[in-house]
């Protein structure tokens, strides 16, 4: 037998860890799946309140209960909940088909009457659903048998993809109604592929594998799922043995365990983008172009990424419904020349303007600016970097305020193009803050288009002026890595999600 | 009676404390940037939505407006709702106190322990290599973060010779017979032992992180205090006596010494409570400290304005405790002289 000297650490870890305090360490049959997750879940109810409509915490909900419409690892749909789906001829009026026997984690029957109540609820203001305006859209739900009614009081044509994204979650109508808000709130009741065992605050979830799930039992009976904030203590857990599974640590560590462990790293639906505000010299469309033309962003991605990340060059992911890969713009530095000096810039000029972005709230989020801010100034542009918090980069967003140029993530589960080039190129949106109007008279037209084929082509072309005139400046998708136990297959999903139910054992 | 008029004086100056401290906390993160609707807006709010939304959490009124209403609940109990978690915020925050006070006052018992002895260890050994080498350590213990201590423990006791553990506060498959949330001292009044190592083996790390710069402060002053009193008349009389060198300084020498080393430990263990905040994050410690940056990240406006009320109360609990027990302590302070 062969000793290393790390094995012979283990071994004494692993001897002293038993006898003294009875530590998982690295087991060789995992009973129970211990998850290290990297935040903390503040709230149950996926359909109200800031917790419902954060993207890092849509994986625990949807290991306790189901979307409306079940979302593939590819971001497809498929049949969940709703069996079937759709609009009737004149897209006055959509309908639902509900599947039969299923039951709540109470044992309670599932039926469509769940379903119905749900849709309403979320679509009344008074409940706090922060998607009301697009629940809103639906009116008097009905039940007819096992499918469910509903009249289209405004036309959405991604109302069903809403059905497999934020707050799209279904609750039960009778437990619900005799707990109340805070009742569920102590005892959630899905009819997802796990129940809630035990529940502390900012510590853990311990999940029971539901034996009656619609979609099979999962693989592991027992799953909990550790609240470790930060990355360095994430990193140690699965090092130790300690968690079976993590998920975002940094991508050095992530290079340097993956020998000892199985490492995952698949491209999700969240980018990293640069917002232009259409003020300043941003009005300019020289010094736009010039200032995309001027990024290489391969050798970012390769250089401080070590290679985890996807060059794009529209808001749109080559998952996404819209993604054209025809829309290419090339790193051409000399071209960036050539625009600025026809506005009068060059090196020895340089066009000044300020960068907002992060630091520390994405993978190298400011290093990336940082030599973003390089590049520019071989060309002739001279930015200026402001750190900000994320919060305040909300708030000046909203209120159409950001500097001329502001680093930001966006994530899109659902890869629609509505839901990234439209929410955020659209002038009127509070997220936009290109207010040109010839976008907005493009894009108008496309939030009621009924024809899917034609409004996925009006996207395209959207995306293709935007990256034409440099209204944006898209740079990569990221990749989130997960590392495992040698015993654990983890299945990743292009959402981001990290889902129990999708792990089996080797 | 003059230690009763003291003690009344200072819980008048307590009050008026914390009305400072709720003011200040309440206007400052309402003006500082970072809006918490516009951080919940998803991708296709209106006006309308922000609008709704601004006025559901009652953010669309003026500061001294909402500022009266939080007093109003204040006075009846209530603390408000958290944005984040919908639960009362009072709730919430005292249902985490007994474990930032379980982590504290681990931590400044071992810093206490560690601290005493070497101080105790370099007034016996004045002027050899050992002081010097306590010294030493002591001037690492001091420059080094706890946070990073907390990092250093992690790699030494948590991945490479892996004895405690690294996250939470107690294993989630261990079933809890608790009726409190103090965890640890519960599950020694229970005589639940096996409890009481698992929950130990969660909070050692943590509470060492806290202690090792605290037990630094402790060991210096305490040794120079000591060595100070060494000198003084009544310790040589005890030595002409010939009592032993380790009855004269933990007998007569530590009881004078001690005074000045019991009003730092107060003032440093309302600093070793703040200091909770980044380790319980570290360790993912339930406390909270954990629970104040998440509020923080979110901008859990009614949750800040608990905790930050509820420290400024332990912190000026503390220090009133501190101060009576000084005063009881010393003969001078409490014949009044």
């Amino acid at each position: 037998m062969n000793l290393s000297r790390r094995s012979l650490l283990q071994l004494s870890a692993a001897t002293v860890a038993a006898g003294a305090f009875g530590l998982p360490a690295r087991a060789q049959a995992i009973d129970e799946l211990v998850i290290a997750y990297n935040v903390n879940l503040p709230a149950w109810d996926p359909t109200v309140g800031p917790s419902a409509v954060n993207p890092t915490l849509q994986g625990i909900y949807q290991s306790v209960f189901d979307q409306y419409i079940l979302q593939q690892p590819d971001l497809k749909p498929a049949p969940g909940l709703l069996t079937e789906w759709g609009w009737n001829e004149d897209k006055t009026q959509v309908w639902m088909t509900v599947r039969e026997g299923v039951t709540w984690h109470d044992g309670s029957p599932f039926t469509a009457e769940d379903v119905a109540w749900s849709l309403a609820r979320v679509a009344k203001p008074e409940t706090g659903s922060p998607i009301q305006f697009v629940w809103g859209t639906l009116a008097n739900h009905r039940v007819e048998g096992n499918k469910v009614i509903a009249d289209v009081a405004q036309f959405d044509p991604t109302i069903f993809k809403w059905m497999y994204f934020l707050t799209g979650y279904v609750l039960p109508k009778a437990y619900y109604e005799k707990v109340g808000a805070e009742g569920f709130e102590a005892a959630p009741v899905g009819t997802g592929p796990y129940m809630v065992e035990k529940f502390e605050r900012n510590a853990f979830v311990r999940l029971k594998a539901n034996a009656n799930y619609w979609g099979g039992k999962p693989e592991f009976d027992t799953v909990t799922i550790k609240f470790v904030t930060d990355s360095a203590a994430r990193v140690a857990e699965v090092e130790s043995g300690n968690a079976h599974v993590t998920l975002e640590v940094p991508y050095e560590e992530y290079d340097r365990l993956k020998a000892s462990l199985t490492g995952t790293a698949a491209p999700i639906s969240d980018i990293g983008m640069i917002f232009l505000n259409d003020i300043e010299v941003m009005s300019d469309p020289n010094v736009r172009k010039a200032a995309v033309h001027a990024i290489d962003k391969q050798a970012i991605i390769d250089r401080l990424l070590g290679g985890y990340g996807v060059k794009i060059d529209t808001l749109e992911t080559p998952q996404y419904d819209a993604f054209d890969a025809s829309i290419s713009v090339p790193y051409d530095e000399a071209k960036a020349i050539e625009l600025l000096a026809a506005s009068g810039f060059g090196p020895d000029n340089p066009v000044k303007f300020k960068i907002q972005t992060t630091k520390g709230f994405k993978p190298k989020d400011y290093e990336m600016i940082q030599a973003i801010v390089g590049l520019w100034r071989k060309v002739g542009i001279e930015a200026e970097i402001e750190i900000y918090e994320i919060a305040k980069h909300y708030e000046l967003r909203g209120a159409d305020t950001l500097a001329p140029a502001a680093f930001y993530n966006w994530g899109n589960s659902v890869g629609d193009p509505t839901t990234s080039t439209g929410f955020a190129m659209f002038g009127p949106s509070p997220h936009s803050v290109w207010d040109g109007e010839d976008l907005t008279a493009m894009i108008g037209p496309l939030w009621g288009e009924k024809d899917e084929a034609k409004r996925i082509e009006g996207w395209k072309a959207v995306d293709r002026y935007i990256a034409e005139n440099a209204l944006v400046i898209p740079l990569l998708q990221y990749v989130q890595p997960i590392l495992s136990a040698p015993g654990v297959v983890v299945t990743p999903h292009a959402s981001g999600a990290l889902l129990p139910h999708l792990m089996k054992r080797a | 009676m003059q230690l009763f008029r003291a003690f009344l004086l200072r819980l008048a100056t307590t009050a008026v404390t914390l009305i400072g401290v709720a003011v200040i906390v309440f206007v400052v993160i309402r003006v500082v940037p970072g809006n918490p609707i516009a951080m919940m807006l998803p991708p296709g709010a209106t006006e309308a939505d922000i609008a709704r939304l601004t006025a559901q959490y009652g953010l669309d009124k003026s500061i001294p407006a909402q500022f009266l209403i939080w007093c109003q609940g204040v006075v009846q109990g209530d603390f408000g709702t958290s944005i984040t978690s919908n639960q009362p915020v009072l709730r919430l925050v005292l249902g985490r106190l007994p474990a930032t006070l379980e982590l504290s006052i681990m931590a400044l018992v071992i810093a206490v322990v560690i601290g005493g002895a070497i101080a105790l260890t370099g007034t016996r050994n004045r002027g050899t290599k050992v002081e010097a080498a306590l010294d030493v350590g002591n001037g690492m213990a001091l420059s080094v973060p706890d946070f990073l201590w907390g990092l250093v423990l992690i790699l030494i006791f948590g991945v490479l010779w892996p004895v405690f553990h690294i996250s939470g506060r107690v294993t989630p498959s261990l079933e809890l017979p608790f009726t409190t949330d103090f965890y640890l001292f519960e599950s020694v009044l229970r005589l639940r032992f096996d409890l009481w190592a698992d929950i130990v083996s969660h909070m050692f790390m943590p509470a060492l992180a806290l202690a090792i710069p605290l037990a630094a402060i402790i060991g210096q002053l305490l040794k120079q205090s000591l060595k100070e009193t060494m000198h003084l008349d009544y310790v040589t009389l005890a030595r002409t006596k010939g009592y032993g060198e380790n009855h004269v300084i933990t007998r007569e020498a530590l009881p004078n010494a001690i005074l000045p080393t019991l009003t730092l430990v107060g003032v440093q263990f309302t600093f070793l409570i703040g200091g909770t905040v980044i380790i319980e994050r570290l360790f993912s410690y339930e406390g909270l400290g954990n629970m104040a940056i998440d509020a923080v990240i979110n901008r859990d406006l009614p949750l800040i304005q608990g905790i930050v009320i509820l420290f400024a109360a332990i912190f000026t609990a503390v220090n009133l405790i501190v101060d009576l027990s000084y005063a009881l302590l010393n003969p001078r302070l409490r014949h009044g002289q």
